[in-house]
Order: structure tokens, then sequence, then C-alpha cells
């Protein structure tokens, strides 16, 4: 049966040719689509962990009412023992101490004198401990542009771009204007080590990136970290785990005091589980209106097909074949036409995803002024999900056009057939 | 006979309003009699707490959301437009200078040697995690030449009658366009003060625990700020020692002595 259905759709490609090519082209679509919103997201996601989030994120409870504010006089403090109690209760996560901070870099001429001040946006890791993690999180070997990362105290890294806008190189000395935990003003000077480039309009417009025992002396935070990031071994971000780990460890803290810690998952910050939710719900409306849109000009393709196919279904009935069994056929054949549809345009999908992935989209230009955590060149990610994400509402798509062309079948008349054969 | 009858009610209804009319100004006209000019009140206030020149120690305790710090520090003050300030602890802020000169203000820090100008943004900053900012340490502290002044009522402040003045900025650059201050009717202290942003949020507020007479004037000796922004207990501002009028070494205001 089903050889002779495929010689049928070889021998008269009108039956084959345009259905197949609409299942490929919005099952490519469909692809495309879902690898780059996937991609997107996966970048969001990494950044945002990296850079701001973690995987699980502990704040002293004051701190993280205020947290958009950096308010380090809120900070967390006895961290080293908050850090041994975290590595001991939850060893399927590296813990990594951090302080961002704000304020200004002043750069001195010759009389050791104000010559220009820009804001910057620091982030102060563990740069200097044998087995640190934050230069392979950070990515700061391959983000490195100019100089070499920091090998010492009093070295730090800026962006880029906004070394370029003060005029700054490595080997340049700066002087950072900050305020202490205390709010008393912090002065401290630095050496520029390096200057790096993420990639992100939100870290290189005024990025700097220093030692957190530097940025500990300079703010006057002793044994305190303004936040302490989690991150599973694997590097990938497990929602139901760190849900878990962070509603575990909040069950322990006590709660009456503001500065105890407490712990949120990635997802439970910075709104990014909403914008999660959006990426599925896109995601999933664009398979909806694939499979609606595909399955509407399938139905007006089979209806054709069916018009031109009206003696053939009109001798296949008057030789006596039941109506159910030429429907069968008919929705067997859309079964293989979808298949093939689908594989083709899986295929063709793939590679244009593929090329997203590696070319991308540079949308520098509109993330210039963006906060958001995202790359300046979104990128499509194929993932095992794109194999199959435009499979079934292929499928399905034909299924439901022949389906609902089909009934049409029924609708013959048996004692009508040999007039209408005649005619 | 009855028209002539609502004439009278009318007339008789006219009289009893006048009479309430100039019941109510003669009222007020007296009330306001018994209140002094508040130009006047303000200078009086002005003449008690400016001086040619001072030289003040000042302990000032911070009550933090965590915990409380107490720094001090020696100031060399000029009229309104020159100041030098040095911290002498805690050890951290030891060493750290400040200058005014004008609209300008410098700070020192030794550690790392550099001399900083605290301008734009910084000036609202927090002097030393205090309740006091730049902006106010910079503000003139002659209120006469800011502010006029209306006398709203009179009040008790720590047992003290106190007049209360009414301030409005007669510039736009200030930093609180109205402010209200409590002063104190027989000494002219203000024993008491809020200050207001232009839409009428209260942003800071002092209390005068403790007044003084320093060399023939009457001096707010320990001083309570509090920055209504912030959570903390507020910032207590004590004069431990205030010399005034005396000769201050004109290299005093110099840029060198904050490195000296």
């Amino acid at each position: 049966m089903i050889r002779f259905l495929l010689k049928g759709l070889l021998r008269d490609r009108s039956r084959s040719f345009f259905p197949i090519l609409i299942v490929s082209a919005g099952v490519a679509l469909t692809v495309i689509l879902y690898s780059y919103f996937n991609g997107v997201e996966i970048d969001a996601i990494r950044n945002y962990a990296v850079f701001a989030t973690g995987h699980v994120k502990a704040m002293s409870r004051a701190y993280a009412e205020q947290a958009e504010l950096i308010p380090n006089d809120l900070a967390l403090l006895g961290v080293d023992s908050l850090m041994q109690d975290l590595e001991t209760n939850y060893p399927q996560v590296r813990w990594t101490g951090r302080i961002r901070f704000g304020g200004l870099l002043d750069i001195p001429d010759e009389n050791n004198e104000t010559r220009i001040q820009g804001p910057v946006t620091g982030l102060a890791v563990d740069l200097f401990s044998v087995d640190t993690p934050e230069i392979d999180f950070l990515g700061l070997h391959r983000s490195l542009v100019q100089g070499k990362l920091p090998q010492s105290p009093g070295e730090v890294l800026i962006a880029e771009e906004y070394a370029g806008q003060l005029g700054l190189s490595a080997g340049s000395r700066v002087t950072l204007v900050s305020a202490t935990m205390n709010g008393s003003l912090a002065l401290e000077n630095f050496l520029i080590a390096g200057t790096v480039r993420f990639g992100m309009a939100a870290m290189d417009r005024s990025a700097m990136i220093a030692d957190i025992g530097d940025i500990r002396l300079a703010l006057d935070m002793e044994d305190a970290a303004g936040e302490i990031l989690g991150f599973f071994s694997d590097e990938i971000y497990k929602d139901e785990d760190a849900m878990a780990i962070a509603a575990e460890f909040n069950q322990a803290a006590p709660t009456d005091d503001e500065f105890a810690p407490v712990m949120y998952a990635l997802s439970e910050q910075s709104d990014l589980r909403g914008m999660l939710q959006q990426t599925d719900s896109v995601i999933g409306m664009i398979n909806g209106v694939f499979i609606a849109v595909m399955a509407m000009v399938l139905w007006n393709a089979g209806l054709m097909g069916t018009i031109r196919r009206y003696g053939e279904i009109g001798v296949r009935l008057a030789m006596g074949e039941n109506k159910g069994s030429v429907y069968r056929s008919l929705i067997l054949e859309a079964l293989m036409i979808g298949f093939v549809g689908s594989l083709l345009g899986t295929a063709i999908g793939l590679g244009f995803a593929y090329l997203l992935q590696s070319k991308g989209i540079d949308a520098a230009g509109m993330m210039k002024s963006s906060n958001v955590m995202m790359s300046n060149v979104l990128r499509a990610r194929i993932t095992a999900g794109s194999f199959f994400v435009g499979f079934l509402p292929g499928l399905l798509a034909i299924l439901l056009g022949t389906g609902l062309s089909g009934l049409s079948v029924y609708k013959r008349q048996t004692s009508q057939l040999f007039k209408e054969l005649e005619v | 006979m009855i028209i002539s009858w609502q004439k009278e009610v009318t007339r008789r209804l006219l009289i009893f309003v006048e009479m309430a009319l100039i019941g109510i100004l003669a009222a007020k006209t007296e009330l306001f009699a018994a209140y002094p000019d508040g130009t006047v009140l303000l200078q009086r206030v002005d003449q008690n707490s400016v001086a040619k020149t001072q030289v003040v120690e000042i302990k000032m305790i911070i009550h933090g959301r965590r915990s409380d710090r107490t720094l001090k520090s020696r100031s060399f003050i000029e009229g309104q437009e020159r100041a030098f300030s040095e911290y002498t602890s805690p050890p951290r802020e030891q060493g750290t200078k400040m200058l005014k000169l004008g609209d300008q203000l410098w700070t020192f820090d030794p550690r790392t040697d550099r001399t900083i100008q605290i301008s734009g943004h910084l000036l609202r900053q927090s002097v030393m995690g205090s309740d006091l900012s730049y902006e106010d340490m910079m503000e003139d502290e002659r209120l006469s030449d800011n502010y006029s002044a209306t006398v709203a009522g009179s009040d008790t402040v720590e047992g003290r009658e106190c007049w209360i003045l009414e301030l409005r900025g007669k510039h736009t650059d200030l930093a609180y366009p109205k402010s209200k201050i409590w002063v104190d009717k027989e000494r002219y202290v203000a024993l008491k003060g809020e200050r207001f942003a232009k839409s009428g949020k209260l942003l800071k507020s002092m209390t005068a625990k403790r007044i003084d007479r320093l060399d023939g004037r009457w001096v707010a000796t320990w001083i309570l700020y509090k920055d209504e922004l912030k959570t903390g207990g507020g910032t207590e501002f004590i004069i431990e020692s205030a010399k005034y009028d005396i000769d201050i070494p004109e290299q005093v205001f110099s840029k060198a002595s904050l490195r000296r």
C-alpha cells in the first residue's frame, strides 16, 4: 500500500511538490526562529548568571531589598565562614564572593591632580586565588584586548571602549573614587593591567574588574561581600535544582535578622523568570501560528487536489473501494509528504540556524544604552530541540489540512458517481 | 409690609457680617503685631552663628543602620568662603583633609596621596557616612543671604519658647528651597530645623541638644542631624572646643596645606 502511494506521489508531482514545499518552508522557519530565540535566551541566562545573578546568589536580606542600588553598607559580613558552610552543604555548587561597586574613575595629570573623571561600574571578583573559577566564568582571557590580566594586587582591568574615552591604556594609573561600607569617601589607586571587551553594552560602557581583596581594602569591607554567587559545577543552569538549594538554605537561615543571608535562584532575580516565560510563550506562539496557517494553506491545497483528483476518487469509489479506505490513503499520503517536508525543512532550517549561530546579528546599535546583560551580537543556538521542534508541527499541519479537505470524500453519493463520471 | 420686613432682616445681616469681618481683621492685625519681623530674626540668628574666623574641634557620632562610628576633626573657617578641615580619628580617616575655597571643594587622602576635587553628583554624597552631605558643608552659613523669612507662629522646643520661621530660597540653585527653623526667643539660636525639597518632601532635620555660651555668643554645641531619607539613627555633631575671631595663617587655606 505504502509502496503504491509512494509511486503515486513520485509520478504525480503536483500531488507532492507544492505540499512538500509549504511544509518545508514552514518547518525551516520554525527551526530558525526556535534556534534564534533559544540562542538569545541561552546567551541572556549565561550573561546574567556570570555577571549578575549566578545560578544561585546569597545576599543579606537588607541588601536584597535594594540590590539594584548596590547598597554595600548592607553587605554580608563573616563571608569566609559562610562560604565554608556553603561549600560543605552544597558541594555540587562552586561559590564565589563578589562586590559590585560604583563611583568615579579619576585620572591624574602630571601634578597628581584631577585631569578627567568618568563614572565607573565595578565588579570585584577573586582574581588571584590559585583555584579561582572567576577568570573562566567571566571569560577574561578571551575578552582581553590589550595588556595582560592582573597579576598582583592593585592591578585592574577596564573596558576597552571606556579606556578609549578616558584616554587610558594598559599601564595607566587611575584613582577609584567611591564610598566605603560606612559611607565615607573611598579613594584607591590602581594600575590598569589591561583592557577588555565583553561584547555587551551593559559591561563595555564603563566596567572595571578588580580583585575582591583590593576592593575590600578600598571600601573598608574586611571579610565582607555584597553577594556570594553559586554556579553548578557543570556550568549548566538547572532551575529546579537552583530553586531547591535556595529554598533549603532560606529555611535554615534566621528570618528576624535583616543582615542574615538569603538566597535566590537565577530565575527569581532581575525578572528573569518573566523573560524566560516570555521566550517560551513566543516559541509556543510561533508553533501555534505555524500549525494553524500551514493547516489552512494545506487544507486549501488538499481541496484543490481533491477537485483535481475528483475523477480518480470517483472511479475508486465506483470500483467498490469504500470511503474510509480512500480517506485513509489520503491521510497516509499526507503523512509521507509531511515526513519528507519536515525532514527537508529541518535540514534547511538547521543550515540557516547554523549560519546565525556562527555569524550572528549585530545589534550593537540597539544595545547602546541597554542595561540588559545581552550580547551585542545576537546568535542562534542549535540544541537538541532544534532537530525536533519543526517536525511535529509539520506533520500535524498537513494531517490537519488533508484531514479537513479529505472529508469531501464522504460527501460523494455512490448513486451519482456514474452520472458524474460520464460528465 | 412684607418688603420692609425683608429689608430689615437684610440690613441686620449685613451689619452682623460687617462686624464679624472687622473682628477677624482686628484679631489678625493684633496677631501679626505680636510677631517680630522674620528678616530681623534671621539676621539675629546669623549674628550668633557666623564669625569672622572660627577654629573648632568637632566630634561626629554617626548612628548607622548597623553600627555607630565616631570621627573627630579640626576645622579652620574664615567667613563664608574659606574652610579647612582635617580628620584626626579614627585611624582609617586620620589625615584626610578637606579644603573649601569659594564654591570649590577638594579632599586629600593620605593613603593614595591624591587630591580630588569634589564636584557634580559627588557633592550630594554623605560626608564620611554621616547624615550631612558635602553640599550641606558647602552651604553659606549666613541664612539671611539665601532665604527670606516669615514668622509662622511660636512653639516650645526642649522647654524653650521659640519663633517658627518659614524660609523661602532667594536663589534657584539652593539644595533646599524651603526650610523651617525654630528660633529661641531669647538666645536667637535655631533649636530645631527642617529642610525640604521643592516638592515639600522633608529631606533633613536637625535638633539642638545643647546650647552653650562661647566667646559671648550662644552656640548649639550638640546637634543631632538626620537625613530623613536614610534609615540610620542620625549623626550627632558635637563641638568639643571653639575659638572665634582669632587669626588663622593664610597658608592654611591653600591647596598646598592639604599635603602638609
